[in-house]
């Protein structure tokens, strides 16, 4: 975060950046600068990484060198943990802006034999900090040492005694303790620690895991008591972040083609705002897919990079599919203008896909995105408010600029299902496709349910899929029921 | 006593089995590391007359050290030798726990 002189900014808590995508826009800058965080969780939940990474970014990033106290795992293990993140950790101890001292506790091996105090571990501390002049200190986790020692009393008053100890050093530090089954912490480390504390969570409902991080405390920081879902992927941790809600983004005039003449033509001519949200929902086989397919093509063909999510189909499916629709995008894929991200809806939670869109857009930033289906994303089954993720995507997007399409799988009889109602006030335009049987003859069709700024067109037409591509036919004036925009807009009465 | 410097290595294969190498590890001159180095001092007299050799090292003077030994107490007792490394740690006012700790042979 960048700081600036202004007396407001200065009088507020200094921070000290995690360099974690999302973790530093939810805790307002990061850590508490020169104090002490407590991270605790289950095991496995990502408590150490975290705390690397803190690290590790530090020293990289934020020229402040880190020192890591570890009671778990030796030197060379840590090193090979950081290094599938991409950092070399042999490297950053050369340059000295990285130290890892492996603390060995073991029971077995020590014999008490009357008072004692840890001044050794305060000296190995001073000493590594002294060293490379750190700025940042990781302890992970010193809950090992109440298995290691056996007298309680010395142990809490010595570990009090190093978080002053951190304190009066001005070190920031980060203290992971393993979930207690009443308590924050086994060993109840959260008395010690005023400040901050985090807990992470890491849960597997119906065989669907998902990772979850909470602001349990943060004195002198307003921040949201949300659990924020996280994701551990090749790169580390990545937290969706929580974008304003304030629906203060910049609404652009600018149109962009919807890839189908016609279509452009029923929207004023135009086409799509840019940096709107669409949604395309109809019932299987209707052509939701090529609509995007077509959209996005025509997307690269002006040059835009474009992201797309599939949560059915592997992108060499998607490929040969639109091929024979006429729809030829590995060109695209060649020139590096578009980009597919496949992945299986089950094999993470709704909020884990949320955070990996999150994290794919970021990184790429595209111009436009299609998320193939959506249906996956927003079926009432979430615990979580799915809806209110969706919307912070949705609102990230906008601000953005960037123009997103998402389809829907809705079910014949039922085309305005509750899930595409939950969806579609978020969304600004909304077309429907589906099958029709005038006469005996099949067809699909198209009509554009709203579109939020603009004069469009209500009246439905034929969708046409051929070999040749996408194409629209003129006005239908034998559909069967009609799809008035009044009646279908009861659904969404609620936007 | 005087303060030995500590010495790299122990000149293992001149040594017998009984000979005892100790290193304590003390940290400035506190009332427990002051107790630690003559209860010590009077516990070797009684069971191992001749046959030890005590190293004191004060990690403020030499924090480097607290690595190699693993120390996080202070103070911290290792037998080098015999093999295998023991750690006591504490003031060593409980002589029974420091022989126990130690495995020292009764004196003969």
């Amino acid at each position: 975060m960048p700081r600036t002189k202004s007396k407001v900014v200065r009088s507020s808590l200094a921070k000290a950046p995690t360099g974690i995508q999302g973790l530093d826009e939810v805790t307002g800058g990061g850590l508490p600068k020169g104090r002490v965080t407590l991270l605790c969780g289950s095991a496995g939940c990502g408590k150490s990484l975290l705390a690397m990474e803190f690290l590790v970014h530090g020293a990289v990033q934020y020229g402040e060198p880190g020192v890591c106290m570890d009671f778990e795992e030796t030197e060379q293990k840590l090193a090979a943990n950081v290094a599938s993140l991409g950092f070399d950790l042999r490297e950053l101890s050369k340059s000295k802006k990285l130290l890892v001292d492996y603390v060995s506790v073991e029971r077995h091996e020590i014999a008490e034999t009357g008072e004692y105090n840890l001044e050794g571990l305060f000296i190995r501390l001073g000493h590594a900090v002294k060293a490379i002049k750190a700025k940042r200190v990781v302890l992970d986790s010193i809950e090992a040492l109440f298995s290691g020692l056996r007298d309680d009393t010395i142990l809490r008053s010595e570990l009090r005694r190093l978080f002053q100890w951190l304190e009066e050093h001005k070190l920031t530090a980060v203290v992971t303790g393993e979930a207690g089954e009443q308590t924050l912490t086994r060993h109840g480390l959260e008395e010690y620690i005023a400040d901050c504390v985090i807990a992470l969570d890491h849960r597997v409902t119906e065989q669907i895991s998902t990772r979850r991080l909470r602001i349990v405390k943060y004195r002198g920081t307003s921040h949201g008591t949300d659990e924020y879902p996280f994701l551990i992927d090749r790169e580390g941790i990545s937290v969706v972040p929580i974008t304003s809600l304030t629906l203060a983004h910049k609404v652009s005039t600018d149109r962009i083609s919807t890839g189908i003449p016609v279509l452009d033509e029923m929207m004023e001519g135009k086409g799509f705002f840019r940096g709107s949200s669409v949604l395309v929902s109809g019932t299987a086989g209707t052509g939701k897919s090529s609509l995007a397919a077509n959209f996005t093509g025509a997307a690269c063909a002006r040059g835009e990079d474009c992201l797309y999510f599939a949560f059915e189909e592997s992108p060499s499916q998607i490929l040969r599919n639109m091929r024979s629709v006429g729809i030829d995008l590995e060109p695209w894929v060649k020139r590096g203008l578009l980009h597919f991200h496949a992945m299986r809806p089950t094999s993470i939670g709704l909020e884990g896909h949320l955070a990996a869109i999150h994290k794919m857009i970021e990184k790429l930033r595209p111009r436009v995105v299609v998320i193939d289906p959506i249906t996956n994303l927003v079926s009432p089954a979430g615990t979580y408010d799915v809806k209110s993720m969706l919307m912070r995507l949705v609102d990230f997007l906008k601000v953005e600029q960037i123009t997103s399409m998402f389809t829907n799988l809705t079910f014949a009889g039922d085309p305005q299902a509750r899930t595409a109602a939950a969806v579609s006030s978020l969304m600004d335009t909304w077309i429907v496709l589906r099958d029709s049987k005038p006469g005996g003859r099949s067809r699909r069709e198209l009509y554009v349910l709203k579109s939020r700024g603009m004069a469009h067109s209500r009246e439905p037409r034929e969708l046409i899929v051929s070999d040749r591509g996408i194409e629209l036919g003129g006005v239908l004036t034998d559909y069967s029921s009609a799809p008035t925009a009044a009646g279908l807009s009861k659904v969404v009465a609620s936007e | 006593m005087k303060k030995s410097s500590a010495k790299k290595r122990a000149p293992t294969k001149t040594s017998r089995s009984d000979f005892y190498q100790l290193r304590l590890y003390i940290a400035g001159h506190t009332p427990n590391s002051m107790a630690a180095i003559a209860n010590l001092k009077k516990i070797c007299e009684e069971k191992l007359q001749g046959k030890y050799r005590i190293e004191v090292v004060d990690l403020l003077e030499k924090p480097q050290l607290a690595k190699g030994d693993q120390i996080i107490a202070i103070p911290t007792l290792v037998r080098r030798l015999p093999p295998p490394v023991r750690k006591i740690i504490g003031n060593l006012s409980k002589t029974e726990s420091v022989i126990v700790g130690l495995d020292l042979q009764p004196a003969r």
